[in-house]
């Protein structure tokens, strides 16, 4: 049986859910609608999700891709004591959010950004990040956000991974 | 009150994945309705063949504008929006039935075989085939394609401008823009077992929706309930057509008997919604040696598209504000919005001023060059100050006017005097070209005399000493609920963490208005204000015994409730406590209504709006002139807002509204081939990336406003419709060339 391993929890996967786009199959197979739907076109950046540690738009890879892959959704950057990952906890309050239908992508697409530069400078992170769009905040709190971040990490010595205390 | 940490009542949720928008609701049973367009601009005869499609599998129905029991046909001032097409097609957006299935793919399979026919009509593309003698007319109602004419006569101009030291005639065209929320429109409808349908959307208005609802179903406002839920952006774009989608799947909700979802293709979404108004704007500017500019003609043109929306409103505000935040003793405008077969035009964050800025703060640069004046000279001469009088006659007092004061904290803060002195006006010895540029800009706040204003406010304690509270004014991503709990926080002096924005829906609360023209935080939050001095007045009256004082002397702070001289007090959860046991209901209902405002159709003259925010935007850019790339350096934003509240939300209101003005300026073109357009997603439209965007700075001033019961008025609209003659501004600066359309595309021929 094919399966697929989503925010540490490993599903079996239907033969007739190996063609859905991944996007599809977590929202519509796993109700797990934290993943946003924006263009399905891959070019917009609002179903991003991390496989196998890089940033994926998820509306472009099918799910037979992801067989035995580790996927991480928005819904798995908490802790399990519920805690927030500090990058969550640095959107919040750096303002990085307004409507929000953005943010879980811009989330995943940092946090893909962090485990593989821990010391991202502000023009990385907009070279890293521009295939994320978003209408509604001008994108500066959002480089302040991965900004402090990942200093938070650094300074604090924080585990960078997502789902860890 | 000032929050100098963000603060959102629903960051938690968004930054989890856990905030849920219209697409994120399901039901048991759920059907999945998708729309079904024609590939006509302008035709008529129009017939829609289901029979195959309803042999296609999972097909449920397939709705027609025959099947809707009330008006097919709506709109917020004519009701000539199809919500379903029938007999004639007015633009390519038009839809012409609806194909409900058990699955979305159904739906999508059999909307394919849906056959469409109709008879072709010579379509009316440009606002010059719309005003020719004998063009077909293309609206429903009346015979011209000329649907809004706004004149404004303020002196005299045409005899002064032979006397004039310079007198320019220029013209400019802006370009359709999409608003590109990043969530396209979904609905979720559900038939209730008490007979009402119950609509989750992403629409920008509740109520507005809720019309739209009612007018398709031929029921009363009574039998719709619109829930708030997370919305994906709206930036004016989500009224009309958002309405329109839940209006449909609430008819097949109505029609079929189960819930049903209709979630738009982000090709829909580009294909179907109205866009920013297009402008010609044609103006006469007679200027003295000295830069005051004496005498105006302005004669501007907007296409309205296949349907009227709001457009009697935007032109509406074009023509109070038809000269920038210049007073001019003598200046005549007229103002028409033109009907033709593009798809149509509506409101966009801006609503008519990004247009007419983008004229005027360029001949005022052009006008300062000519006469050989300093930019900066030639608007501090001719703009509004304290009781100075507008074009439309309106003594400018009340408030404070502090448009020079934003100007001079711009200008300091980005160096203007000696970076101005640095432009290359096209001559570097390298390829590269520096230039600086800036606009000023007022902006009149809330509706103005374009309509009703009033908006109210519900409080209901708690007797564990928690607080609800709701407004009409709707969350749209903007911040909204966090502004009003804030407000009420503070009115009440109680812990902010009392208070708890209740989801709210058309049943709850009373119609505040639609959340546009940037008057949440002003109205809705005059609301918050009226019905706290009412909740306090309740408390005190009710709590003066047991604090041992007359209830005038009763204050709220530091989150209890206090005698006089602080002998005695109370917590809020004795308080609540206090009041269950006199058997008091501790609730309040307050609505703030707008000041009054004046305005004469027929000279365009009066009171237009009952306060205005000021605003200045600078920018520093650089041109390649091997390539014509612009490359934004710096930007400088300065608005005076008259009351910070939720400083973070309120910067960030600034650094979007001035990206989508970017976006305008230089890259966005929602193109219109044929009626036609081949921007359908993100690939053709292409908005400002993180990487298209230099810092920015914002500048809040804050001269509290007394027209506005919390001294604050709002930023939405101001923060985008400044910024693209700036750029303009700053592009000439650095080449030497003007550029009077936008977007504006710089060829390297142009820099030879």
């Amino acid at each position: 049986m094919n399966t697929i391993t989503i925010n540490g929890t490993s599903h079996e996967l239907r033969d007739d859910e190996l063609e859905l786009s991944l996007l599809e199959y977590l929202r519509e197979k796993r109700f797990m609608t934290g993943t946003k739907n924006g263009c399905e076109k891959g070019l917009c950046g609002t179903c991003t999700v991390v496989v196998d540690d890089k940033a994926i738009r998820s509306c472009r890879m099918t799910v037979r891709k992801a067989i035995g892959a580790r996927v991480v959704t928005i819904e798995g950057m908490e802790a399990p004591d519920g805690s927030l990952h500090p990058l969550q906890k640095a959107f919040i309050d750096s303002g990085a959010i307004q409507c929000g239908f953005c943010t879980p992508g811009m989330i995943m697409n940092a946090y893909a950004l962090i485990l593989r530069d821990p010391e991202p400078a502000r023009e990385t992170i907009r070279k890293a990040m521009k295939g994320n769009l978003c209408r509604c905040t001008g994108y500066q709190q959002i480089v302040d956000a991965v900004e402090s971040a990942a200093k938070v990490i650094r300074e604090q010595g924080l585990s960078p991974k997502a789902g860890r205390p | 009150m000032r929050q100098d940490t963000a603060f959102r009542n629903d960051s938690l949720a968004k930054a989890t994945g856990r905030a849920t928008y219209a697409d994120d609701v399901s039901f048991a049973g759920m059907l999945h309705a998708v729309p079904v367009y024609a590939d006509y601009v302008a035709a008529k005869d129009l017939r829609v063949d289901a029979a195959e499609a309803l042999l296609s599998p999972g097909c449920v129905r397939v709705i027609t504008a025959a099947d809707v029991p009330g008006q097919a046909s709506f709109g917020q001032i004519e009701k000539d929006y199809p919500m379903l097409a029938s007999a004639r097609i007015r633009s390519w957006g038009d839809v012409c039935a609806i194909v409900v299935a058990e699955t979305r793919a159904q739906a999508k399979a059999a909307a394919a075989l849906v056959k469409i026919t109709a008879t072709p009509v010579k379509p009316v593309l440009t606002i010059d085939e719309a005003l020719e003698p004998g063009a077909p007319v293309v609206p429903a109602y009346g015979d011209s394609n000329i649907v809004t004419h706004h004149r404004l006569r303020h002196g005299n101009p045409e005899p002064l401008f032979a006397g004039c030291e310079l007198v320019l005639e220029e013209e400019f065209t802006t370009q359709a823009i999409e608003h590109a929320y990043m969530e396209p429109e979904a609905a979720v409808c559900v038939p209730r077992a008490d007979g009402v349908v119950e609509v989750y959307g992403s629409m920008q208005h509740p109520f507005s929706t809720r019309r739209f609802v009612a007018a398709i179903l031929g029921e009363p406002l009574s039998s719709v309930e619109v829930y708030t839920i997370s919305v994906g952006g709206g930036f004016g774009g989500k009224d009309d057509n958002a309405a329109a989608v839940c209006a449909r799947a609430a008819l097949a909700a109505r029609l079929t008997g189960r819930p049903v979802k209709l979630r738009y293709d982000r090709e829909w979404s580009f294909r179907e919604t109205y866009k920013r108004h297009p402008y010609r704007l044609r103006y006469k500017v007679g200027v003295s040696s000295e830069g005051k500019v004496l005498a105006v003609k302005a004669t501007m043109h907007a296409d309205s598209g296949a349907y009227l929306s709001v457009s009697p409103w935007v032109t509406w505000r074009s023509t109070a504000q038809c000269f920038g935040p210049y007073a001019i003793e003598d200046i005549h405008a007229d103002v028409y919005a033109v009907a033709t077969n593009n798809v149509f035009t509506g409101a966009m964050r801006g609503f008519g001023a990004p247009q007419v800025n983008f004229a005027v703060e360029q001949l005022m640069d052009m006008a300062a060059h000519r006469l050989k004046i300093h930019p900066l000279g030639m608007r501090r001469i001719n703009m509004v100050k304290q009781d100075s009088t507008t074009v439309t006659g309106q003594k400018l007092s009340g408030h404070t006017v502090s448009l020079e004061d934003v100007m001079n904290q711009v200008v300091h803060e980005i160096g203007f005097r000696k970076k101005y002195e640095k432009c290359s006006f096209g001559k570097s010895d390298t390829d590269e070209l520096y230039g600086i540029g800036l606009a000023v800009s007022y902006r009149g706040s809330s509706l103005g005399a374009e309509g009703m204003d009033f908006c109210s406010c519900i409080i209901n304690g708690q007797y564990d000493g928690s607080l609800m509270m709701e407004v009409g004014i709707h969350e749209n991503g903007q911040g909204s609920e966090s502004t009003m709990c804030l407000i009420l926080a503070d009115e009440l002096g109680t812990d902010l963490k009392r208070v708890r924005y209740r989801r709210s829906s058309t049943s709850a609360i009373p119609d505040g208005g639609t959340t546009v023209a940037t008057r949440g935080t002003l109205m809705g939050g005059s609301a918050v204000v009226v019905a706290a001095r009412e909740f306090r007045q309740l408390l005190s009256g009710h709590l003066a015994e047991r604090l041992r004082c007359k209830p005038e002397e009763v204050t709220f702070h530091d989150d209890k409730i206090w005698g006089l001289n602080y002998a005695y007090s109370l917590t809020w959860e004795e308080a609540m406590r206090e009041l269950f046991l006199q058997r008091v209901t501790p609730y309040a209902f307050g609505t703030f209504q707008a000041p009054p405002v004046s305005w004469d159709d027929t000279t365009g003259q009066g009171d237009a709006y009952f306060t205005y925010v000021y605003s200045c935007q600078a920018v520093e850019l650089s041109v390649d002139r091997k390539t014509g790339k612009v490359r934004l350096l710096n930007i400088v934003a300065g608005h005076d807002i008259g009351k910070a509240i939720n400083r973070a939300l309120l910067l960030g209101q600034m650094y979007g509204g001035v990206t989508q003005g970017t976006g305008m300026a230089l890259m966005e073109e929602f193109t219109r081939d044929g009626g036609k357009t081949d921007c359908l997603n993100f690939d053709k439209y292409q908005i400002p990336r993180m990487t298209d965007m230099p810092q920015m700075t914002g500048i809040i001033v804050e001269n509290h406003d007394p027209n506005s019961l919390t001294g604050a008025k709002g930023i939405g609209e101001p923060a985008i419709e400044l910024i693209a003659p700036a750029i303009a501004n700053a592009v000439y600066n650095a080449t030497g060339v003007r550029y009077t359309s936008m977007p504006i595309r710089i060829k390297p021929e142009d820099l030879a």
